[in-house]
């Protein structure tokens, strides 16, 4: 486990649970009849009201501290697991393998916290927004209290280095000098372009192709980084056929290249090991809670495409049964426009990318296109373990449009003088609807994921200012 | 006319049994359902049974094809822009599953199977007289659920192995498999390549040290000097797929396609013993 460093930021690595290592002298390959995680053995339906004011019904009473989160198999319940070609499978167990060992080794988690810490720019601050509560303060003077924890203030504006970071940190132990990643708005892909260029790892990005349109100031970047982006122009030409064509680069190249994957998804070990680099979020936010309330915040928001940013928050705060975890989707045009990428919402449980989860699909299993006006949340799955959370009740899901999540880019940037990134704006919209909702002096934090810089030149065509 | 079940083909594993009485290989070419269109590929799996193939595969076009190059890819975009779906796929089978006279197996991805159901997934593809299936992105530890109702519906699950599997689980994953082996040639997506790699002879012999089942290897192969190759390896079977779906869905028209696919498929089994 983590040793704390002088330093404030400290990044744990989970060991999975009841994990045995492809080296034990049992063939791991024996046949089990395969039954869900002992945890949990009833799937529990969440319907989200209709009036998204009101909070999700309560469900039975699950101690969520048992939970396998994942299980040996990778799966959160149901949910998760590797569905990959057989290919990919002796590399999914090597960095099984590799993540077991790391959670014990203190060189690995020294180094990692020293980069985040010197190079990354953490820890972030779990910032008052006085204008923002002020805005939701009711005439009686009463109201939740806003807090942003400020993720747009690392090194790249975004959450997405945390994961870049610890991932590429590990290829490096893994022998690994080829790097591939895939990215929708483009902060992965910087991310990732730049770790890689910090050390010295030969970088390729998957884009697609509409995806490098709206967000062209990304794809510079990453180019004046030294990665190489390649359009994808398959399927949508968006974040999962970049996806797609990144795993497909693997599938070739798996003897030398790494995958950074960008979020919660994907095969086992990946959404684990992209929250658990990501965790160091939740962690920072309980101790500043303490420090600069006494208590714990009593909501958490985050807006959720793939869902890392969320989860990087929630996981510290998971087992925290008084802690609220809303999660916000994009709802795009409208839930009944078909046009939105709203997927724990409107989704159905099926496998894309490796993973069992929420995903939007038609009758014949055929991927449907997703829409938002953020890149970053234009993502017709969803991690496994909010798929998890959702039916267990544990974590609330709602969703709102590209105009409300327009109003609070502007709103944000007005009253705080922070311009969000689109994405964030999903969230931060979210709080319109929430706040009226919450007794006075309720501590809400909100993940403020990334900044806006890379958005204003698709703001401008919305938005008069 | 009321599709029987097809008493008449036998079963992969059956064929291979019958065809090393005979001390031949099988060929096993792959095509995609829908590219061009349903009608032309009701057309090449007759005219597949007739130019020698031992069993034939037939995909599914999937939206996401993560374990396929850019021929596959890009056949199952056509397809599925022509509006190809599952009960349209189902359609064409019932009508002409009883002409033909060599085993169909089926190649999904698998999340058009979990959408349905697998139970029902396997009683459909039975129904319309399929013998196999292949999931190329359901790992060994995944398929318990499928092999089980399979089994049930006798229909032989197919699964793969290849270069990067660890010995032990390869032996595992044979004994497990239905039908015969796929070994994958190399490590990657399918599509041809310009040689095969003489990996796969080691591979062939570590398999057969584990099971009697048959291997047929797959990935890659496109010419006749593959196929020689890999029958000089002793491989049971072959398993042709991006080669003839380039063929048959990128000609200048149908009949075309259904001309160089006929010539594609007889030099190869010219080619084999």
């Amino acid at each position: 486990m983590a040793v704390a460093t002088g330093s404030s930021s400290c990044c744990k690595l989970a060991k999975p649970c009841a994990f045995t290592t492809s080296n034990s002298s049992q063939s791991p390959f024996k046949l089990k009849k395969f039954t869900a995680s002992p945890a949990k053995s009833t799937s529990i339906r969440c319907t989200i009201a209709r009036d998204p004011v009101v909070p999700m019904e309560a469900k039975k009473e699950s101690d969520p501290a048992p939970w396998q989160r994942p299980d040996v198999f990778g799966r959160f319940g149901r949910f998760g697991g590797k569905f990959v070609p057989e290919t990919l499978m002796y590399a999914l167990s090597e960095l099984e393998s590799a993540l077991h060992k790391l959670a014990d080794d203190r060189d690995f988690q020294e180094e990692l916290s020293g980069i985040l810490r010197d190079y990354v720019g953490r820890e972030t601050p779990l910032y008052f927004a006085e204008r923002l509560t002020e805005h939701y303060r009711r005439p009686n003077g009463g109201g939740p209290h806003i807090y942003l924890k400020r993720e747009d203030l690392n090194h790249t504006g975004a959450h997405k280095i945390n994961n870049a970071v610890g991932q590429a940190l590990l290829a490096k132990r893994l022998g690994k000098t080829r790097i591939i990643a895939e990215t929708g708005a483009g902060q992965h892909g910087v991310a990732t372009a730049t770790v890689c260029a910090r050390f010295g790892l030969q970088c390729i990005v998957y884009m697609g192709a509409q995806d490098m349109e709206r967000q062209a100031l990304n794809v510079f970047r990453m180019r004046l980084l030294g990665a190489e982006v390649r359009a994808v122009h398959s399927g949508t030409a968006t974040l999962k056929d970049a996806t797609s064509e990144a795993i497909r680069d693997w599938v070739t190249n798996v003897e030398t290249t790494h995958y950074i994957l960008g979020s919660v998804a994907g095969p086992h070990p990946y959404p684990m090991m992209v929250r658990d680099f990501h965790a160091v979020i939740g962690k920072e936010t309980r101790r500043q809670a303490l420090e600069k309330w006494g208590g714990k915040p009593d909501v958490l928001i985050a807006c959720v495409g793939g869902g890392s940013n969320a989860m990087g928050l929630f996981h510290e705060f998971v087992n925290d049964k008084d802690v609220r975890l809303i999660g916000v989707e994009a709802a795009g045009f409208g839930l009944d426009s078909g046009k939105h990428a709203a997927t724990l919402s409107k989704g159905e449980v099926g496998v894309l990318h490796g993973a069992l989860s929420y995903l939007l699909q038609d009758e014949d299993g055929q991927i449907i296109e997703p829409h938002s006006i953020s890149a970053g949340l234009d993502y017709p799955g969803v991690g496994p373990e909010h798929s998890f959370l959702k039916d267990e009740g544990r974590a609330e899901y709602y969703n709102v449009t590209d105009d409300e999540a327009l109003e609070a880019f502007k709103r944000s940037s007005r009253l705080e003088g922070i311009i969000p990134a689109l994405e964030t704006a999903h969230a931060l919209a979210y709080l319109e609807k929430l706040c009226p909702t919450l007794a006075d002096g309720t501590k809400v934090v909100v993940n403020f994921s990334g900044r806006g810089d890379k958005d204003v030149q698709t703001a401008i065509k919305y938005l008069q200012v | 006319m009321a599709a029987t079940l097809t008493t008449t083909t036998v079963g992969l594993a059956e064929t291979f049994t019958r065809l090393k009485k005979q001390g031949k290989m099988a060929l096993i070419p792959c095509i995609l359902a829908g590219d061009p269109d349903l009608s032309t590929t009701a057309k090449a799996l007759k005219l597949l049974d007739s130019c020698g193939s031992d069993i034939i595969e037939l995909g599914i076009p999937f939206c996401d094809p993560l374990g396929d190059g850019p021929v596959i890819q890009a056949a199952s975009a056509r397809s599925l822009a022509r509006g190809t779906n599952f009960n349209a796929i189902l359609s064409m089978l019932k009508d002409v599953v009883p002409q033909i006279s060599c085993p169909i197996s089926l190649f999904t991805y698998y999340n058009p199977i979990h959408k349905r159901g697998v139970e029902n997934f396997m009683s459909t593809i039975r129904d319309v007289g399929i013998h196999g299936l292949m999931v190329p992105d359901i790992p060994l530890e995944e398929t318990e659920s499928l092999r089980k109702e399979a089994i049930k519906k006798k229909i032989e699950m197919v699964l793969f192995t290849g270069p990067t599997t660890p010995k032990d689980r390869m032996k595992a994953i044979a004994e497990a498999s239905q039908g015969f082996v796929y070994l994958v040639s190399s490590v990657g997506v399918t599509g041809a390549r310009t040689s095969v790699s003489d990996r796969v002879q080691t591979l062939i012999n570590e398999i057969k040290e584990s099971t009697t089942k048959a291997v047929a290897v797959g990935f890659g192969i496109s010419k006749p000097e593959h196929v020689q190759q890999v029958a000089g390896w002793g491989a049971d079977g072959v398993i042709i797929g991006s080669a003839a779906v380039k063929i048959l869905g990128e000609a200048k028209s149908p009949q075309e396609g259904l001309r160089e696919l006929e010539k594609f498929i007889k030099s190869l089994r010219f080619a084999l013993p």
